[in-house]
């Protein structure tokens, strides 16, 4: 047994905290949508080869190792770098496409998810397809050489600004529900679809898409007819390794609240020093480490080669309600000033108050918390159905 | 990064689970919580021929030369069947610190006798005051020609009763820095005027009143440099805090598949409870914490290993590792319903021991101070 990362790992780590140094200098408001996304940002990552840091070097990637990508990753996450125009691609759209896709796909697609200037959004969710997304409805029916969809989507991150568009699609609708899905890939230019922005409580551009009509060429299958359900479930091993990094994020947050509490006085004294809240920061830090670990588990033993089913949906829930309990400790160590979205008086630019609107989105998200802890009862504890 | 154990970790998890499964049944546990010495001697001797009390001990002194982290796997299953006896006291609090301060003379004379399972010993800490630190040393050893005599009362303990020596921890000195003033003293349990009384306690643990009155103790007996003990201490306290926390991921293991067993059979409105989703939700939160609580325990005691682990590392674990048990055994009696609260099951074995461990070394309020030292609050 061996912890930590060696020392080409933590040189790698340095060598990307350079490259932020120079490249991101982020400046918060938290009345302004929270800067998630920057095409330019992510050609810079894209110069340094980096959009493709854990792919395969035959399809130009770097080839590094999972403890490699989760370096990169902490790092994103602890500069709170703008990934949102190239994360979907780069940890879910590309690697599927790579084990899945066909040779004109990856000829077609691959060299524009590294170059960093395309955006790929995730059609999933529908109005009535939340957690239980296995009853989708948007449908493709073929008609002569082409498919035509019909349908909505709902919660699509950066619609409005993607070019292509990830989705899973109902193409037979009279065998059982997780058998009769295919995943699609294709232009949000194609005519027919519109896209309606949304205004959630943390301006994260989310969208609704809208099919009418929309006509696809047969390329726009990936992988095989009415096996969508299956990739969907399994493409998650870039995704898991990212998610490694998560904490990181959380951890600078709480560097940051501790360091307040330190140099910020309340009733006559430094906070630090009431005794209440040097035990909820404790415990924060504790469950910090705790996530933190449990989160590299699950990224190492993608890199054995095995699936975490459990380990990772463990890790959302883990991370996603420690995110909230941190926002929530967070608010409450800045006090009154806590909820000021701009101005001098407000802590961080107003970011914790954004954050903690934002916390609310993980534990929703990606499987809601709820279904995530039934899996591990069934999937990985062998409790029975209910 | 390796998260995964070796081969001869394997090998030693497995051939314990084994060996204890057989020897140590839960029929034996319950024997012995009311037994007065609280332990099996014929155990004992056959857990002394598989190598276990020397473990960690230098071939020289008939160990086996494996590390920490070898033990910490064989005390997880310790903790799993929560095997009655003094082998926490002799091997943890009683060896290591003359293993890390002893003389040579010292190790050849305890360490081969520990191995054999000849002799029980402990460490006699604690005091009426109940403090881990140093300040509750009050007990005192005076200087009179070649020996000590020592005055006052340990408190909490372990396995006192049979030990055949105690590695105590005295008052020598008094100046404003009480760290300062501590001497680590092996202390023959046959020496005239000790005083000793077992305690009952809701973890059958064997904690035990020991009374000084004027024992006197050859200066020979000094484990390391007199006044110079702390650092003995707060060494082996830290290497004890981590060896309690794999007893207790040991229990929290077996109470969680005690759990998930009963749920797939229990059944009420004509289904196994485990079918419904409260009962679930309560079992993915129990897998979680053990999960955690298992990943924590091997880093922290591959630091310790290491010798790189900071106070803050062990405070982290043991205050998570603390809660964790309780929680899972605490919602395990929840899922076994009234049975559950019975003396004649088993769970109501761990759910009592969550306790009295969370409490030994600090429960959680107590470790999160140290946390909030360590990130410079």
């Amino acid at each position: 047994m061996r912890f930590g990362f060696t020392k080409e790992e933590e040189a790698f780590r340095q060598e990307i905290r350079d490259f932020l140094k120079k490249e991101w200098k982020p400046e918060y408001n938290g009345r302004t949508p929270h800067e998630l996304f920057s095409r330019e940002f992510s050609k810079k990552l894209a110069s340094k080869g980096w959009l493709g840091v854990g792919w395969p070097k035959e399809y130009g990637g770097l080839g590094r190792p999972h403890t490699e990508q989760l370096v990169f990753s902490e790092e994103m996450m602890r500069s709170r770098a703008p990934c949102g125009a190239h994360i979907l691609a780069q940890n879910m759209v590309g690697p599927t496409l790579i084990r899945i896709g066909n040779e004109e796909q990856k000829k077609k697609y691959l060299p524009m998810i590294l170059s960093g200037e395309v955006t790929i959004c995730l059609g999933y969710t529908e109005p009535n397809a939340g957690t239980d997304l296995a009853s989708i409805q948007t449908s493709a029916v073929l008609d002569g050489d082409e498919w035509v969809i019909n349908g909505g989507k709902i919660f699509t991150s950066f619609a409005g600004e993607a070019h292509y568009i990830w989705m899973v699609v109902r193409t037979d609708p009279n065998v059982k529900k997780h058998r009769g899905l295919t995943m699609f890939l294709f232009s949000m230019d194609t005519p027919g679809v519109e896209v309606v922005k949304m205004d959630t409580m943390f301006d994260y551009m989310q969208c609704q898409v809208f099919f009418d009509n929309v006509r696809v060429s047969k390329d726009a299958v990936v992988g095989e007819l009415n096996q969508g359900w299956h990739y969907l479930t399994t493409a998650l091993d870039h995704e898991r390794v990212f998610m490694g990094g998560v904490v990181a994020a959380h951890q600078r947050l709480f560097e940051d609240i501790v360091e307040y509490a330190k140099t910020h006085h309340r009733n006559g004294k430094l906070i630090s020093e009431d005794p209440i809240i040097r035990q909820k920061l404790a415990q924060l830090k504790i469950d910090l480490e705790v996530g933190r670990l449990f989160a590299y588990r699950t990224a190492w033993i993608v890199g054995q080669g095995m699936t975490p089913f459990v380990e990772a949906s463990m890790t959302k829930i883990f991370t996603s309600e420690l995110e909230r309990r941190l926002a929530n400790t967070a608010m409450q160590i800045l006090g009154l000033h806590g909820p000021l979205l701009e101005g001098e008086e407000a802590p961080f630019g107003g970011y914790v108050a954004w954050e903690y609107k934002f916390s609310l989105m993980q534990a929703v998200g990606g499987g809601s918390n709820e279904i995530e802890r039934i899996l591990i009862a069934i999937a990985g504890l062998g409790l029975p159905r209910p | 990064m390796d998260l995964d154990l070796t081969e001869e970790q394997e090998m030693l998890r497995s051939s314990a689970r084994d060996f204890l499964t057989k020897e140590c049944p839960k029929t034996l546990v319950r024997q012995l919580e009311e037994d007065e010495k609280g332990y099996s001697p014929e155990l004992w001797s056959k857990m002394a021929e598989l190598g276990w009390m020397g473990l960690v001990f230098p071939e020289e002194y008939d160990g086996m030369g494996m590390d920490f982290l070898d033990l910490i796997i064989l005390l997880q299953e310790m903790g799993r069947n929560i095997v009655p006896g003094p082998f926490f006291s002799t091997v943890i609090t009683g060896s290591l610190p003359i293993l890390f301060a002893g003389t040579e003379e010292q190790k050849k004379k305890f360490l081969p006798k520990v191995a054999a399972g000849d002799i029980v010993l402990t460490m006699a800490l604690t005091e009426p005051s109940a403090e881990w630190d140093a300040s509750g040393v009050q007990t005192k050893a005076t200087a009179q020609g070649d020996s000590f005599i020592i005055n006052g009362t340990k408190l909490f303990v372990e396995n006192a009763h049979i030990a055949d020596y105690l590695v105590c921890a005295v008052r020598t000195k008094e100046t404003a820095n009480p760290e300062e003033d501590i001497s680590l003293v092996i202390v023959d349990t046959k020496s005239s005027g000790i005083k000793c009384e077992v305690m009952p306690t809701i973890g059958a643990d064997k904690l035990c009143e020991v009374v000084f009155k004027n024992v006197t103790v050859p200066k020979r007996n000094i484990l390391g440099e007199v006044n110079k003990g702390w650092a003995t201490i707060a060494k082996t306290i830290q290497y004890a805090t981590i060896a309690k926390c794999a007893e207790m991921v040991g229990g929290a293991e077996a109470s969680l598949d005690m759990t998930l067993s009963y749920v797939k059979e229990r059944e009420q409105y004509g289904r196994p409870i485990g079918s419904f989703q409260v009962i679930q939700h309560y079992c993915a939160n129990m897998w979680t914490n053990v999960a955690t609580s298992r990943n924590l325990l091997y880093q922290t005691a591959w630091k310790v290993s290491e010798g790189i682990a900071t106070p803050g590392d062990v405070a982290i674990t043991k205050g998570w590792i603390n809660e964790a048990y309780k929680f899972v055994t605490e919602r395990a009696v929840q899922c076994h319903g009234a049975i559950g609260t019975t003396r004649d099951h088993d769970i109501g074995l761990y759910y009592r021991r969550a306790k009295s461990t969370e409490l030994a070394f600090g429960d959680i309020d107590f470790q999160r101070e140290i946390v909030a030292e360590h990130i410079g609050l």
